[in-house]
Parts: C-alpha cells; structure tokens; sequence
C-alpha cells in the first residue's frame, strides 16, 4: 500500500520555481530519505507533505488524505518533526509530553517514548535549559507520541552527537519494524545510507535520482577504487586505457585509480601480465557520498 | 496521566506558563493596587475634592487602578507572548497536531482577560478595605462595563500583534498604544478632571469610553449607550483587524 503518494508538485516563492515537478510514492512500512543540497527544496517537498503549505500544482496524498484540504484527516495519522521550531521556554520536557499527549485520541506511551530517547533524567528541566541534542531528541518524541502511521523527520540528527545518533538512527529502523512510514530529509549521506529503503535525490528542484542506496552507489561512474603504493612499476598511460577508468591519480605515495567492477577486473590482469607486484592493493566500493556528488553535480 | 481535553490542558499549560513569569505577574496583577496604595497614602487625596463634585482623588483613582490592570495585561503582557509564540514556531509546530493553534490564542486571551478581571478585583477590595471607596452601586451595570472593557482591551492587544511581523515590533508598537491608552484611562489626569473639550475626544478612544462607563456605574447610573457603543465599535473593529492582518508564522 502507497503511505505517502507526490504526483508533479509544484512551489514558487515570488515567480521562483523552488519544486518543480517533483513525482515519488513511499510505501508503507518505508524508510524514505529526501537529499539533495542547500536550497534543494526538501523542505518545501515535506512541508507539502506536512499540509504546512499549499503547492501551486500537482498532489499530495498521505494515507489517501490530501495535506491542503483534510488537515484533521492528516494530523491524526502524520507526526512531524520540524527542522526548525521551538517550545514555550520555561516549559519542562514532561509537560511538552502531557501537552501533545493531549491532542491525540491515543496517544503513544509517554515514558516508553522519553525513555527510548533518553529523556527521563530530564523530565524536569525546562526547554531553554536543554542542550541542542535533549531538544531534538524532544522533538523527535513528540513527532512520535500520537502513534502516527506515518513519520516526517525533517534534519533529524542534526545537534546529537554520535552516539545520540546512532541510538536515533536504531529507534527509527523499529519504527519501520512496526510499519510505521518515515519520510526522512538529511544531508548526512552515512545516515541516509544506514537508514533509508530508497532515497530520491533533489536538486534544484527536481529529483536528479531516485533508487536503493546502492543503487545509487552502482550508478556512479566510479563505483570502485582501486589504490596501491606509487612505487609499482605500472604506466600511467596504461592504467588510464583500463576500460571503465573515470581517472588516476598519485598523492601522499598512493596511486589511485576509479573506476568500475570492469576497470578491477582489466587491472588484474594487467598486473598479471606484466609481473608486477602493487604493493598495499587495496579495492574498495564508492560511498553514497561520492554517489551524491556525482548526481547534484556539486563538486563541479 | 491526565485525560481531559485538549483545550483544557493548553489552558492549564499556559496559566502554569504565566505563573513563572515573576515580572508580568507583578505588573499585571499587583502594580494597579500598588498604584492605589501609593495615591491613597497621601493624606490630601482622601480628602473631598470640589473639583471632582465633591469625591476625593482616591474614589476617582480606582477605576483608574481597574483600567491600569486591563492596559497592563491586554497591552503590556500578552502581545510579547503571542509574538514569541508566532516567532519561535510554536505554532507553526501546533498546526501540525489535530489541536488548532488557535487553541493556544483563545488560552492566552483567556488567562489575560482572567487576571485583568482578578487584577480589578484587588484593587476594588483594597480600596473599599483600606480607603473606604464605596463598592460600584450598580453591580450589574458595572460588570457589562467592565467585561466590555476586558474585551476591547484584548482585542486591542491582539490587534498589535496581528500588524507586528517580530517581537521586536509588536514590543514598539505596543508601547506606542501603552502611553495614549494610559493618559485616555486617566492613569496621570482621571478622565473626570480633564478639560471639557479634551474629555469629549477623550471619550472617542476605548479606555476613556470605559473610563466614562465605570465611573457612571460606580455612582450607581447606568453606563452611558454612548461608551458602551464606543467600546463595542472598537472591540469589532480590533478584532476585525487582528484576524485581517494575523499571520500564522
């Protein structure tokens, strides 16, 4: 079943086109990620999505619910988690909890949630005094305390240091073992990499890919890299001819040559044929950052 | 765990909100009989004026207390709050529930209105208790006045922040309504001790129509068709405004 369905949507600001025809369909029980650069549009696509704002054109559907017309429909299956908003200052994190506790017919399990996310020992402190991370982490759980079908975490691991992430990151992948739907916007590649089923990658605008994380990765072309001491008697002109070769280059005494599973297997040869011995071989697989840099063209 | 409704909970939220706020508690609900008490220590003002027909300074200066309260919690308190709410996202973050962020306003507007009323109220007692200024005669007449007053001074309050984009403003504007509304109340000359010509423009504004309104129910009249019209034209009229011109975020 479809949990989240976008059809061509469309939002300017001031004539300018910020999403433009932007299509995806997220199932239930997804961990969608959005990525894309600075002034990509994810946040105007999951704003979209949050019924925060109206697009010029094409649909939204969550749950079947269209965000700009059943906003009760919506809220009582959608939790939310902001990039950017705050609490009443001198409100203590365990009345945040009771508060938006409040709002849902069934609320979630108040202390199961704070405790999943740490917040027990700081039920009583009040929301100016939190660190960056205790207020994300707040948010989170309010996002998750009407028990909504579906998740939009917007910048989620922003503020937490690595381990608050990583404890994040397993709390989401039970979220989709419980079937909840999460639409997760990040620039954090390891993130998107670890959590999402599929990303879409935005780029002014527009989606410039959409598939599995290593999908993603094998359409790069230079999926593989295949590194070595720069002493090895090999050509250069010769590893440049490798098929599938994208470049070489030497620094730090290491010779580096991308490329793809093709250009490994040319270069394994090579090195039999010739005799040669390439000292500290070592083959590794691209990453979703090298993949992303690739499709937002951003390194360019 | 509580169970009880959304808007009873916000409320509850809000007034324990308000309560740790020691400055806004202390200029909304103690500083108008501060006011009183200091004005009733000189001995002068409670004696029987010839310029007030015979009433001494301090029978004119409760009602003038009551309206002090309403400015203060009506213009003063609430318009910095509701801005900082719009200004953080707190809203915004609500509109995202199946609560309305409007509930939030509503309480807001409740807890003001509440305390400008409990506010009066102790200005009322303390001066009946501590200067003998006689309870208003015509209790009904008086409590029409007074709501309509609480209810044009919200509205008011509400307006200034509906026409401010930041805090920042709605604190300027604020402060621009603060000193016209306080000399109309007659915070630094009563209404009733004004020159004719500037009383009659006087009664045009909602603090100085209140100010008629109270002063004539306090003798034991009715309020005035005329201040009560007043007073009623400005309450539509401001929240006319403030749901023209509110912004969500």
């Amino acid at each position: 079943m479809t949990a989240i369905e976008v059809r061509g949507l469309h939002k300017s600001y001031d004539g300018r086109k910020v999403v433009d025809g932007v299509s995806f369909e997220v199932g239930e029980g997804e961990i969608f990620g959005i990525l894309g650069p600075n002034g990509a549009g994810k946040t105007t696509t999951v704003e979209c999505v949050e019924g925060l704002r109206i697009p010029d054109g094409g649909s939204v559907r969550v749950c079947g619910y269209d965000p700009a017309t059943q906003r009760d429909e919506l809220t009582r299956v959608l939790g939310v988690q902001l990039q950017e908003s705050e609490l009443q200052a001198k409100l203590t994190v365990r009345e945040a909890l009771d508060l938006y506790a409040s709002f849902y017919e069934r609320p979630a399990d108040r202390k199961e949630i704070a405790e999943r996310l740490g917040l027990t020992p700081h039920l009583r402190a009040r929301f100016a005094q939190l660190s960056g991370g205790q207020k994300q982490r707040l948010f989170i759980a309010l996002a998750l305390l009407g028990s909504p079908r579906v998740v939009v975490l917007d910048e989620l691991t922003t503020g937490l240091d690595p381990r608050a992430r990583r404890e994040v990151w397993s709390l989401v992948e039970s979220l989709r073992d419980a079937g909840v739907t999460v639409l997760l916007v990040t620039h954090f590649m390891e993130e998107a990499q670890r959590l999402c089923d599929r990303i879409a990658v935005l780029d002014r605008g527009r989606i410039s890919a959409l598939d599995t994380p290593g999908g993603l990765i094998g359409r790069t072309s230079a999926a593989k890299e295949i590194s070595f001491d720069a002493g090895a008697p090999l050509d250069p002109e010769a590893l440049r001819a490798l098929p599938g070769a994208v470049s070489v280059a030497t620094a730090d005494g290491r010779t580096v040559v991308a490329g793809t599973e093709e250009t490994v297997a040319a270069f394994v040869s090579l090195l039999a044929r010739e005799g040669v011995m390439a000292g500290q071989l070592r083959v590794t697989d691209a990453t979703l950052d090298d993949a992303y840099l690739d499709l937002t063209g951003t390194d360019r | 765990m509580s169970t009880s409704s959304p808007a009873v909970t916000v409320l509850r939220t809000e007034a324990r909100l308000f309560g740790r706020e020691p400055a806004a508690l202390f200029w909304v609900m103690l500083s108008p009989t501060v006011l009183l008490v200091i004005l009733g220590l000189i001995p002068s003002f409670r004696e029987a004026s010839d310029d007030l027909g015979g009433r001494r300074v301090i029978d004119v200066y409760v009602p003038v207390s009551v309206l002090f309260a309403l400015i203060m919690a009506g213009l003063q308190a609430m318009p910095p709050v509701l801005s900082a709410y719009r200004e953080r996202g707190i809203l915004r973050r609500m509109s995202t529930t199946p609560v309305r962020p409007g509930t939030l306003l509503t309480a807001q507007l409740t807890l003001h209105g509440t305390s400008a009323l409990l506010s009066s109220l102790l200005v009322i007692t303390v001066g009946r208790l501590g200067f003998g200024v006689a309870l208003p005669v015509n209790l009904v007449g008086y409590a029409l006045a007074l709501l309509l007053a609480v209810a044009c001074t919200l509205s008011l309050g509400a307006a200034v922040c509906a026409v401010s984009r930041t805090q920042k403003i709605a604190a300027a504007v604020g402060g621009a309504v603060f000193f016209p509304s306080m000399f109309t109340a007659g915070v630094w000359v009563p209404v009733q001790s004004m020159p004719d010509t500037l009383q009659r423009i006087v009664e045009f504004s909602p603090f100085g129509a209140a100010s008629e309104a109270l002063d004539a129910t306090a003798s034991g009249g009715w309020p005035g068709w005329f201040s009560l019209g007043v007073m009623a034209l400005w309450t539509v009229a401001l929240i006319g405004a403030s749901v023209r011109w509110f912004r969500w975020e």
